[in-house]
């Protein structure tokens, strides 16, 4: 057959556009069936799924107000879904993206409150830094425990994070306390000038900057750079990558540390943006969320930047569901489970409405 | 509590009667986690399953005043959400351990949602078997109060060993576990047998959240499990797939579990919180010690995973 005789879809729908066609249109679709589900147990819980619909939809994107607190809740987010998402790469399913976060914020209090005389630019770099160190050296034992003793990843990371909230107890109940934190105990709390302010204009604080820029250097150090090469071989087969001279352990332990960095600095930012000080608000489940937000975005940090804003409007609506439909809080976690599941299942779908050479199967 | 009056002796005795009461669910859910890995697959998702479990029984211990038919609706929950996981988990390029994760949000976002009306009634706790009663310390007497659905536990764990060594179904799951592909020559059909194990898994989880929230600690709130399901994977490994040897660890994490309580009861607790965190430390550190990069898991199943 003459190529000129083909259909004119077979020809456009090449292999490339297919794929990229696929990428866009099953997590949509994932998107738009989860919403169906959801409406579904609404129905049955007896509250109007439209009428929810339209308040998840108001309270996250439909007012600057509201889109500002929706992007409050993604800063976290993107940060605490690289965790995931980079040692993806590698094969490696980390869920220590809560842990990361509360030593983190524990490490950025402790420089925050040890240096409180230096100049304030001074005190935010090194709360940057001491949340960076923290929460790599935290997912990077995990990375190096995997390598040099093969304990499973997705176990130990899971260990350190009920490690983590024991240790934030600890510390704050204790040897940090501040004794006027009498209801919730809590860590001396960082002077006022020595926090992150907000973006001119907003309410939003610069985490947001922190997150958008981990994002985009995220990207591009996985798919622009020789050593996220070298990662996604060892991912890919890691015979092939040991046989080829790559360095598996250093990856491994290296993009560990890069993914538990960008948790801890998640932790950095909810402490010297939001709340001040360390205490257990630092454990509110921006870890399970992340984890959430990286296999949506399948692991893509430039798609965690969007997916991250998502799933921040339908956390952020949480309130407005309890206020105006009765529901309980627990609601938008069923929703991020239903979520999940969805999009999980629609992994399975991935090449089965394109056929791998050219033409659409019908 | 009264263990003031036993001075020192009373922190062994609050060990050992942490043990007794902490140890079912550990027990509970590391047989449904044996039961699912035999068969190859990971279920992380049965913190999802245990909190379910917790929350039906309670609901239905509250409505109907029955405790043990709460213990039978916590099982059966369990079950569907066994199967959502079964099938789901057996999807082609579906990850069981992610399926896990967006379990245990499924799973615990139901229970807070139909539980939240539950917190504040009580209902009517599981009944305790008194083996205390030859003693005149009052403190011997309540670490002895044994729950019957604890001595159920301790009971299905040889009855599992056998089941695996010794039957005609175990040899199935054992065959599905290690060998899909000898188990398909062999005429089995690899999807029912791991469709039932987990299901069957997801049911003694199932009951034993029944046991967190009707006998020990006995109340329903958001906090009740606090990551005794998660635990339930570790558990397995350190017991190396061995039914018996889950029982054997239970015990130990129960009574990890119980350090930090015993010894804040003579005044030390300056360290509460790092003694609660014991059996995940403990977990740690047993896999440390155990595994190793040169080798597969002794016992592990052969497809486990894959």
């Amino acid at each position: 057959m003459y190529r000129s005789q083909l259909p004119i879809t077979k020809i456009m729908i090449n292999r490339y556009n297919s794929r990229t066609l696929e990428a866009i249109c099953i997590p949509l679709a994932a998107l738009l069936f989860s919403l169906l589900l959801f409406g579904i147990f609404c129905a049955f819980a007896g509250a109007d799924p439209f009428g929810v619909y339209a308040s998840i939809y108001r309270s996250a994107f439909g007012s600057w107000r509201a889109f500002q607190n929706t992007l409050l809740r993604a800063a976290p987010l993107m940060l605490s879904s690289l965790c995931t998402a980079l040692p993806a790469r590698l094969g490696l399913v980390i869920i220590g993206n809560e842990g990361a976060i509360i030593v983190g914020g524990l490490g950025a209090v402790a420089a925050g409150l040890s240096l409180s005389t230096a100049p304030p630019t001074i005190v935010q770099i090194a709360m940057a830094i001491a949340s960076i160190v923290c929460g790599g050296l935290w997912i990077g034992a995990v990375g190096a425990l995997r390598h040099y003793r093969g304990v499973n990843e997705t176990i130990s990371s899971l260990l350190l994070n009920y490690i983590a909230i024991a240790l934030l107890n600890h510390l704050v109940g204790g040897p940090m306390r501040d004794p006027s934190s009498l209801n919730k105990p809590s860590s001396y709390p960082i002077a006022e000038i020595n926090m992150l302010g907000d973006i001119p204009g907003t309410r939003v604080h610069y985490g947001l900057i922190y997150g958008l820029v981990a994002c985009v250097i995220a990207y591009f150090l996985i798919q622009r750079t020789t050593f996220g090469f070298a990662a996604r071989v060892a991912g890919g087969n890691i015979r092939a990558a040991r046989i080829a001279g790559l360095p598996v352990g250093k990856l491994t332990i290296m993009i560990c540390f890069l993914a538990g960095s960008c948790a801890g600095l998640a932790g950095m930012v909810e402490v010297a943006a939001v709340h001040g000080r360390a205490n257990e608000s630092l454990n509110a489940n921006y870890g399970y969320s992340g984890i959430l937000v990286a296999f949506i975005a399948r692991h893509n940090p430039l798609a965690a930047t969007l997916v991250a804003i998502l799933l921040g409007g339908i956390l952020a609506s949480g309130g407005s569901l309890q206020r105006s439909h009765n529901l309980p809080d627990a609601t938008v976690l069923v929703f991020q489970g239903l979520v999940f599941l969805v999009v999980l299942f629609s992994e399975s779908l991935y090449g089965r409405f394109f056929k791998d050479g050219s033409a659409v199967t019908t | 509590m009264a263990t003031e009056a036993l001075g020192w002796w009373g922190v062994p005795l609050a060990i050992a009667a942490g043990t007794l009461r902490g140890s079912a669910p550990f027990l509970f859910v590391s047989l449904g986690e044996c039961l699912t890995e035999k068969s190859g697959k990971i279920n992380l998702g049965l913190e999802g399953t245990l909190l379910t479990g917790a929350m039906s029984a309670y609901a239905i211990a509250y409505l109907t005043t029955s405790p043990w038919l709460g213990v039978i609706m916590a099982g059966v929950a369990g079950m569907i959400l066994g199967v959502i996981h079964g099938w789901l988990s057996q999807q082609p390029r579906v990850n069981d351990v992610a399926v896990g994760i967006a379990m245990i949000i499924f799973g615990s976002g139901i229970a807070f949602f139909l539980g939240k009306p539950f917190i504040q009634p009580s209902a009517p706790p599981l009944p305790a078997l008194q083996f205390g009663a030859w003693s005149s310390l009052p403190q011997v007497q309540s670490a002895l109060q044994i729950s019957p659905l604890f001595l159920i536990g301790i009971a299905i764990a040889p009855l599992m060993q056998w089941f695996f060594r010794a039957t005609r179904w175990g040899l199935y799951i054992r065959a599905v576990g290690d060998s899909p592909d000898a188990a398909k020559a062999m005429g089995i059909s690899i999807f029912k047998v791991r469709m039932l194990c987990i299901i069957a898994g997801s049911f003694l989880a199932g009951i034993g959240g029944a046991y967190l929230s009707l006998y020990y600690p006995g109340s329903w709130n958001e906090r009740i499990s606090g990551g005794q399901g998660l635990m339930a994977v570790a558990l397995v490994i350190f017991a190396r797939w061995q039914p018996m040897q889950c029982l054997y660890a239970s015990l130990l994490f129960g009574g990890a579990q119980a350090i930090g309580p015993a010894l804040q009861s003579v005044g030390i607790d300056s360290y509460y919180y790092l003694f609660n965190a014991s059996p995940y430390i403990l977990t740690l550190l047993i896999m440390i010690l155990t595994c190793s990069p040169k080798r597969t898991l002794n016992g592990a199943p052969g497809a486990l995973g894959q």
